[in-house]
């Protein structure tokens, strides 16, 4: 679970997130729509500690992330903005690495890897030099890499930027079954079909700001339109 | 296992698996410094000896109307050659070098006393066979002093009435000088060694892993940044330090194929001084690669990176070059200051000479405070958030 109030965060003069409040509750696909550059990928980031945010507070399954940075990273498992794999290591050694990272003991390591390996398909990949591998095969192995803990929540920044249809339509399943084991998934995206394939829940962001919350039916509600696109595109001309 | 020996094993691992990093570090680094110390000495010792003792062929034509001279040249180290028909043409035609031709009037001139003519026949536009005329002219002119020097004797007279001026040649450039300024440069050669060795770990496990877009993953595991930063410390370590004991081997292989006795030097390359050096270049092994990571993680790509550390190699050349052109006696002061105190160190390791042990621990000491303070600036750049955003 992941609760975030008021999140201020200015790079100089650009004010990128301007007081971003909203919750992503365990068991639900939670989506940060918005268009490019709206703020998504920094709120992401102060989210897992990367950046420290100039005001709010963020909450991870009742930890306050600024006081310990470090206890909320190790019940967050995160698909980054950048995907960068060791090109020289096979997919198997870059999972291992990240499982040594986060302290897990070399046979539930090699478990915990069997099982995400097995659920993302990529047996005959496991062996192979990430060098040469593709863009789905890629972000198979960042999200293998990055869920090896098996941690409560799940943080995705554009999952399915570059992939193709058949590696997309994997990988919502994929998310579909974190949220049948009950996990808390965040994903930031800004194209529409993902919200309305995936979410049950979208928090739209625009110009750093939250301009609107809720489910799919309650936003479309809310704009009085009976597309999902059309309410997001209404929504975010309202926003100030 | 801890978080740092996870890295350490990481960065170790993949740097096995890239060709660049091998080559450098256990090609080019170690084998560059005794490649060109043994190259460049062969080359100075090389040129004296053709000077001094090498066998001088020359086409000898005449030579039955001076069985004397000959003789005597021979025992100077001529080795006659028979004679042709057209010297002058064979020396345009550049195949012999110089050819020597007795006038055929010599016996009758010399045994009357009368100057007795040879004839020297060069090309003085050939540079390469200059050694070889000034040569011969030298022994010929010596040939002529002595038997003139004869001749006044036998007529009861000082043969120092006809030498009024004796010139004694004092030529700075000996080979030892050449070979000792090229020894000053030995310890700069371990340093560059050391620093070849760790470079390209340096560079491809930060401004690489930032170019590669890893970094950002990385940070996000629950690791503190100073524990990835000493894992990444000790894996450069490791192979700048692989670096340096494959140099110091190296060199002392080679050293049996250094001429340093014709040298009139005696060099302490043997298992010993790679014994001792190894140590007391460890300090400085860590300051390198702090150093390197450092400067690694300011530039925003792997290119930037190698150009700033092309300019910081060259730092540890200034005490090389200070000390072989400036020879100050050493001081206990100067085995204070990092790079000196090691350069002073493996300088007198080389000639044998006791070190104080007193320096070479004072030398340790601020060369590894100098480590702490250099890595305490590379933590604090590691936790900015600028750091691992790389775009």
């Amino acid at each position: 679970m992941i609760e975030v109030q008021g999140l201020v965060k200015s790079f100089g003069a650009v004010r990128a997130v301007q007081g971003v409040s909203f919750g992503a509750r365990d068991g639900e696909i939670t989506g940060l729509l918005g268009p490019n550059g709206a703020g998504k990928t920094t709120t992401l980031r102060m989210l897992y500690t990367l950046m420290r945010p100039d005001a709010g507070s963020i909450h991870v399954d009742g930890v306050d992330a600024l006081a310990e940075p470090l206890a909320v990273r190790r019940s967050l498992g995160v698909l980054p903005d950048a995907r960068g794999l060791y090109k020289r290591l096979t997919a198997r050694e870059n999972i291992d690495y990240f499982a040594a990272l986060q302290g897990l003991e070399p046979a539930e390591a090699k478990q915990r890897a069997d099982a995400l390996i097995a659920a993302l398909g990529m047996q005959d990949l496991a062996g192979r030099r990430v060098e040469g591998f593709s863009q789905g095969e890629r972000v198979k192995t960042a999200i293998a890499r990055a869920l090896v803990h098996d941690p409560r929540n799940v943080l995705l920044d554009e999952p399915t930027n570059g992939l193709d249809v058949m590696a997309t339509r994997s990988l919502r399943e994929f998310l579909r079954g974190l949220r049948a084991a009950g996990r808390c998934v965040l994903l930031s995206t800004h194209l529409m079909q993902e919200v309305a394939a995936l979410c049950d829940r979208i928090v739209i962001i625009a110009h750093g700001r939250v301009v609107a919350d809720g489910t799919p039916d309650a936003l479309r509600e809310q704009a009085g339109t009976a597309l999902l696109e059309d309410a997001f595109m209404r929504l975010i001309e309202a926003a100030p | 296992m801890t978080p740092a020996l996870v890295v350490y094993l990481k960065e170790c691992r993949e740097s096995l698996r890239d060709r660049r990093v091998l080559l450098n570090t256990l090609l080019l680094g170690p084998l560059l410094g005794p490649l060109l110390f043994v190259l460049l000495l062969r080359l100075i010792v090389s040129q004296e000896i053709e000077r001094a003792e090498q066998p001088l062929p020359v086409v000898v034509i005449g030579a039955e109307r001076a069985p004397g001279l000959v003789a005597a040249l021979k025992q100077m180290g001529l080795v006659q050659k028979p004679a042709i028909d057209d010297p002058e043409l064979a020396v345009r035609e550049q195949r012999i070098d110089l050819a020597l031709k007795v006038g055929a009037d010599f016996g009758a001139d010399w045994r009357a006393g009368r100057p007795a003519q040879v004839e020297l026949i060069y090309d003085s536009s050939r540079r390469e066979a200059g050694s070889s005329v000034d040569r011969l002219r030298g022994m010929l002119d010596a040939y002529g002093r002595r038997n003139g020097s004869l001749r006044l004797l036998a007529r009861g007279l000082s043969p120092a009435i006809a030498a009024p001026l004796v010139v004694a040649n004092h030529d700075l450039a000996t080979p030892q000088a050449k070979g000792a300024l090229l020894f000053a440069m030995l310890p700069y050669m371990l340093m560059l060694t050391v620093f070849i060795g760790g470079m390209w770990l340096a560079t491809d496990s930060t401004a690489g892993e930032r170019e590669r877009q890893s970094l950002e993953p990385l940070l996000v595991n629950p690791v503190p940044r100073d524990r990835i930063l000493l894992g990444k410390l000790l894996a450069c370590a490791t192979f700048s330090t692989t670096s340096l004991l494959l140099g110091l081997v190296a060199f002392s292989v080679a050293g049996h194929f250094m001429p340093t006795e014709q040298l009139g030097m005696s060099l302490a390359l043997g298992p010993a001084f790679v014994a001792s050096v190894l140590p007391v270049m460890l300090p400085l092994v860590l300051l390198f690669c702090i150093a390197q990571i450092l400067v690694s993680a300011f530039a925003k790509s792997v290119r930037e990176a190698q150009t700033w550390l092309g300019l910081l190699q060259l730092v540890p050349v200034i005490p090389s070059i200070v000390l072989s052109v400036v020879p100050v006696k050493a001081e206990l002061w100067m085995f204070s200051v990092p790079l000196l105190s090691q350069q002073l160190t493996i300088m007198r390791l080389l000639r044998a000479e006791p070190v104080p042990l007193s320096g070479v621990l004072l030398g340790a000491l601020v060369t590894m405070i100098a480590v702490v303070a250099v890595f305490l600036l590379a933590r604090r750049h590691y936790a900015s958030e600028r750091l691992a955003v790389s775009t």
